[in-house]
C-alpha cells in the first residue's frame, strides 16, 4: 500500500497525481538531493543513511559507472577512469582544458565539437555526461525514497556561472532524464532555506565557504521578491586550504619537512590548493598526480588527519593529533583551538575583501544588512562565525546544516514551482555575472546589459551602419567587463542581411538582448525601416572558467584606466579611418574638377599626416590631425556642395523651390 | 470506536507540526476519487470546524469530519518505512479492497 504524506489544508493531491519536484545541489565535491514531504524540506539519504553523494564517478568496462563513496574508495587504483570535481570542467572549451591539461590527471581527446572529452574505459565522455551520472544517481535515490516516478527538478548553480556553464548543467539534467524547471543560484537557495522570503524586507548576505571555493552574495528582498544585488568571491579558497595550513603545521610540529613526505622528488611540496584549480580536492581523484604512491598516501592521510583535527576543534578547545614519520616513528601532540585560529586566520581574512566588494557594488554599508546566512562546511568553524559576525555586526544564521542548506532551499523552490505551495507566490530574480554586449567598429565592446543586472531582462540599443550602402551587419556578441573585444569572451556571431543601401549612419538597427530566468541569452537584430531581422539563441561556445570570470572582473578594475585610454584611441582611429575614406573618395570624384593643384596637394598632405598619426598610439595626435584635415577640406566641401546644388537646380526656376513652412527642429 | 495513532506516527506528526510552526492537529478524511472509489486525505489542520470530531492520542489531535468518520471508524494511523521510502499508512478495518497501488480503496 502506498505510503502517504501530510498535505497543506485543502491541498491533498488526487490519487496518482502526486508530483514530486526535486531540489538538487550539484556540487563540486559533494551533491545532494532534497524534497518537500509533509510540508518539510529534507535532504534524502542513501540506504546507509548518508546524505552527501561525493561528486565522483568511476567508469568501468562493460558495466554501469559507479558514483559516490564507492568511486572514491578506489580513486587511487583507477585514476584515469575516476572523475572527480567535474563541475569545474562544465561549460569549458577544449582550449581551456588544454591549458589545464598538465594539472589534470585525465586524458583528453580532441573532438569535433567544442566540448572536451575525457578518455575512459567506457569510451570518450564529456563533462556533461559525467555530471549526468551524478544526477542519475540522485534521481535513483529520490525515486527509491519517494516511491514514485520523478521527472522534474530545480538544480542550483553558482551565481557566477556563465551562460555556457548553465547550459551545460541543463544538458546534463536532460541526459539524466530530468526536466529542469529552474536553475537556481546557490545563495538564493540558501536564503530560501532560511525562509528569508517571509522575513522583513531588506538586504541579506549569503556567505558560502565550501571545500574549494568562496562566494559571497548580496540579496535584496523586496515585496516578497528576491533579487541578487551583487556577487563576489574567490574560486580558489576554502576548507581544503585550511586543511593544508593545518597539515603544514603538523609537519613542522612533527619535525618533518616537505621532502620527507614527498620522497624528495622536488615536485612535491605540499601542493597548495590554490594551484589545484581543476579540483584535485582532498577526496578527489587528483591527489595522485605526482610523487611516489606511498608518499601520496601519507600526504593524503596527513590531510585527512588535519581535517579531522579541524572538525574536532569546532566542538572542543583542544584535540590530540599524531603524525607518522617516514621512519615509522610516530609524533604525538595536541592542537588547540587558539593555534588553529592563528593558522586559518589569514585564510578567513581573505574572505573579507569580497564581502566589502559586494557591499560596494550594491552601494550599501555593512550595518544595512539585515541577516547573514552561512553555507558550506567550513562555516562550522567558530572562528569563521566570529569573523563574519564582526564584519557584518550581527550573528549569522547557522541553524540549518551548512552542507545541506542549498539543497533544502532548492527543494523549497521546487515545491513552490511544482504548485504545491499556496499562499506565498515566490518569484526569484538573479543577476548577470558579467556584462553582455556587442562588438562595434574598432574592436570595441558596447555593453548592452551591465553586470549584476537582474534577470530575466530585455535590453535594446540602436546601432547604425558605418559605410555608405552597407547592406549587412555582423553582430558579434561578447561577455566581459573590459572595453576591447580581445579582453572579453566571444559568445556568438550572426549576420543581419537585407539592410537597404543607405548613406552611412542612416540605417537604424535595433539590437535586443534577452536573458531568460535561467540566465540563458538570446540576441536579435532588426533593421527598423524594412523590418529585416536576424537572431541567435546563445548556445554558448563552451569555455570560460570560474577563475577566468574572477580574473576578468579583477582585470576590469585593474585596467580601468588603460582600458579607457585604449577606447579613446580606438574611437579616434575609427574617426580617422572614416575621414580618410571620405576625403579620398571626394578627391577621386571631384578633386580634378574643383581644386587647384596647390589646394589638392595641401589636402593630400593633411591626409598623409592623418594616416601617420592614425597608426600611432596618441589619441590626441589623431584628433589634432583629424581637425587639421577637416579645416583643410572646408573650402573643398563647400565647393562640392555648391556644385551639387547647381546641378540639382539646373533647368529649374527658382519659384519651383518655395520655402517649406518651418524647418522642424531636430 | 476511536481513531488512534501508533507511537511512530504520533512522533512524526508532532515533529512535522513543530517544524511547520503552526496548526492545531492532523486532519484525516476520505473523499471520492481515484481508481477504487475513495481516497484518503491527510492534511495539517489550522482550525477545527464545529461539526468535526476530535480525537486525542499520545499528544496528537486527530480531526475528522462526520462524513469521513463513517469510513474511518476504528482506523489506526501508522508511520512505516519500506526500503528508502517512508510515510503514513491507514490501518482501516472498514476497507474491503484497495487498488493496486493502495492510494484509493473501497468499503
Amino acid at each position: 500500500m502506498a505510503l502517504l504524506h501530510i498535505s497543506e489544508p485543502g491541498r491533498t493531491p488526487a490519487p496518482h497525481a502526486r508530483r514530486y519536484v526535486l531540489g538538487i545541489d550539484l556540487g563540486t565535491t559533494n551533491s545532494l538531493v532534497a524534497c518537500v514531504r509533509s510540508g518539510v524540506a529534507e535532504t534524502l539519504p542513501d540506504d546507509n543513511g548518508r546524505h552527501l553523494l561525493p561528486s565522483v564517478v568511476r567508469y568501468l568496462r562493460g558495466a554501469a559507472p559507479v558514483v559516490g563513496y564507492e568511486a572514491i574508495a578506489v580513486a587511487h587504483e583507477d585514476p584515469l577512469n575516476t572523475i572527480a570535481s567535474v563541475k569545474r570542467l562544465m561549460g569549458r572549451g577544449v582550449e581551456d582544458v588544454k591549458r589545464l591539461g598538465r594539472t589534470l590527471p585525465y586524458e583528453f581527446t580532441q573532438a569535433d565539437s567544442a566540448m572536451p572529452r575525457i578518455r575512459t574505459v567506457a569510451g570518450e565522455l564529456s563533462p556533461v555526461e559525467v555530471s549526468a551520472e551524478i544526477l542519475k544517481e540522485l534521481k535513483r535515490r529520490a525515486q527509491a525514497t519517494l516511491g514514485a516516478e520523478v521527472r522534474d527538478a530545480v538544480i542550483t548553480v553558482p551565481a557566477y556561472f556563465d551562460d555556457a556553464q548553465r547550459q551545460a548543467t541543463k544538458d546534463a539534467a536532460r541526459v539524466a532524464g530530468l526536466n529542469v524547471l529552474r536553475l537556481l543560484n546557490e545563495p538564493t537557495a540558501a536564503a530560501l532555506a532560511y525562509g528569508l522570503d517571509r522575513r522583513a524586507e531588506g538586504v541579506y548576505v549569503v556567505y558560502d565557504l565550501g571545500g574549494g571555493t568562496f562566494d559571497v552574495s548580496l540579496l535584496r528582498l523586496n515585496r516578497g521578491v528576491f533579487e541578487v544585488l551583487a556577487t563576489a568571491g574567490d574560486s580558489a579558497l576554502g576548507g581544503d586550504d585550511m586543511d593544508h595550513a593545518v597539515a603544514e603545521w603538523l609537519m613542522r610540529a612533527a619535525g618533518i619537512g616537505d621532502d620527507d613526505v614527498q620522497g624528495g622528488t622536488g615536485v612535491g611540496r605540499l601542493q597548495h590548493p590554490a594551484s589545484r584549480d581543476t579540483g584535485t580536492s582532498l577526496y578527489g581523484a587528483g591527489d595522485r598526480m605526482s610523487g611516489a604512491t606511498a608518499d601520496r598516501k601519507r600526504l593524503r592521510r596527513l590531510l585527512r588527519d588535519a581535517r579531522a583535527a579541524r572538525e574536532a576543534l569546532t566542538q572542543n578547545s583542544r584535540t590530540p593529533v599524531q603524525v607518522a614519520r617516514a621512519d615509522g616513528s610516530v609524533w604525538e601532540g595536541a592542537l588547540t583551538r587558539a593555534q588553529l585560529q592563528a593558522l586559518v586566520e589569514p585564510l578567513i581574512d581573505r574572505t573579507l575583501p569580497p564581502c566589502r566588494r559586494v557591499l560596494r557594488d550594491a552601494g550599501l554599508r555593512a550595518d544595512e544588512v539585515l541577516g547573514v546566512v552561512l553555507v558550506g562546511g567550513a562555516t562550522r568553524m567558530p572562528r569563521v562565525r566570529e569573523k563574519v559576525a564582526e564584519f557584518f555586526g550581527r550573528a549569522p544564521l547557522a541553524d540549518i546544516d551548512p552542507d545541506r542548506v542549498v539543497a533544502v532551499g532548492a527543494a523549497i523552490q521546487a515545491d513552490a514551482i511544482g504548485g504545491n505551495r499556496r499562499d506565498d507566490d515566490l518569484l526569484l530574480l538573479d543577476v548577470i555575472p558579467l556584462a553582455l554586449g556587442i562588438e562595434i567598429m574598432g574592436g570595441m565592446v558596447e555593453k548592452i546589459v551591465p553586470r549584476n543586472t537582474t534577470i530575466p531582462v530585455a535590453r535594446a540599443q540602436d546601432f547604425t551602419t558605418y559605410k555608405d550602402g552597407q547592406t549587412a551587419l555582423l553582430v558579434h556578441v561578447l561577455q566581459g567587463e573590459r572595453e576591447l573585444i580581445a579582453d572579453c569572451r566571444s559568445l556568438a556571431r550572426f549576420e543581419l542581411r537585407g539592410i537597404p543601401p543607405m548613406a552611412a549612419g542612416a540605417a537604424r538597427i535595433r539590437v535586443t538582448f534577452q536573458v531568460d530566468a535561467d540566465g540563458l541569452l538570446s540576441v536579435s537584430a532588426r533593421e527598423q525601416t524594412t523590418g529585416a531581422e536576424s537572431h541567435v539563441a546563445v548556445k554558448p561556445s563552451y569555455g570560460l572558467t570560474d577563475a577566468e570570470i574572477e580574473r576578468m572582473l579583477r582585470d576590469s578594475i585593474a585596467h580601468a584606466r588603460e582600458d579607457e585610454a585604449a577606447r579613446t584611441l580606438r574611437e579616434q582611429q575609427v574617426e580617422a579611418d572614416r575621414m580618410i575614406e571620405a576625403v579620398t573618395a571626394a578627391l577621386a570624384a571631384d578633386g580634378a574638377r574643383l581644386l587647384s593643384a596647390d589646394e589638392r596637394a595641401a589636402i593630400e598632405a593633411r591626409v598623409a599626416e592623418l594616416k601617420v598619426a592614425r597608426d600611432g598610439d596618441e589619441a590626441r595626435a589623431i584628433k589634432r590631425a583629424v581637425e587639421a584635415l577637416d579645416g583643410a577640406t572646408g573650402g573643398f566641401a563647400a565647393r562640392r556642395m555648391d556644385d551639387a546644388v547647381r546641378a540639382a537646380l539646373a533647368g529649374h526656376r527658382l519659384e519651383e523651390f518655395s520655402p517649406s513652412p518651418e524647418p522642424k527642429p531636430r | 470506536m476511536a481513531i488512534t495513532v501508533t507511537p511512530a506516527a504520533a512522533e512524526r506528526v508532532r515533529n512535522f507540526l513543530e517544524k511547520r510552526g503552526k496548526g492545531v492537529g492532523l486532519r484525516l478524511g476520505v473523499r471520492s476519487s481515484g481508481c477504487s472509489g475513495q481516497a484518503y486525505v491527510i492534511e495539517y489542520a489550522d482550525r477545527v470546524e464545529p461539526e468535526d470530531k476530535v480525537y486525542e492520542d499520545q499528544g496528537v489531535k486527530i480531526i475528522v469530519d462526520p462524513k469521513s468518520l463513517i469510513y474511518l471508524e476504528g482506523t489506526q494511523l501508522d508511520y512505516t518505512r519500506e526500503g528508502l521510502n517512508e510515510g503514513f499508512k491507514f490501518n482501516n478495518p472498514n476497507v474491503k479492497d484497495t487498488c493496486g497501488c493502495g492510494e484509493s480503496f473501497n468499503v
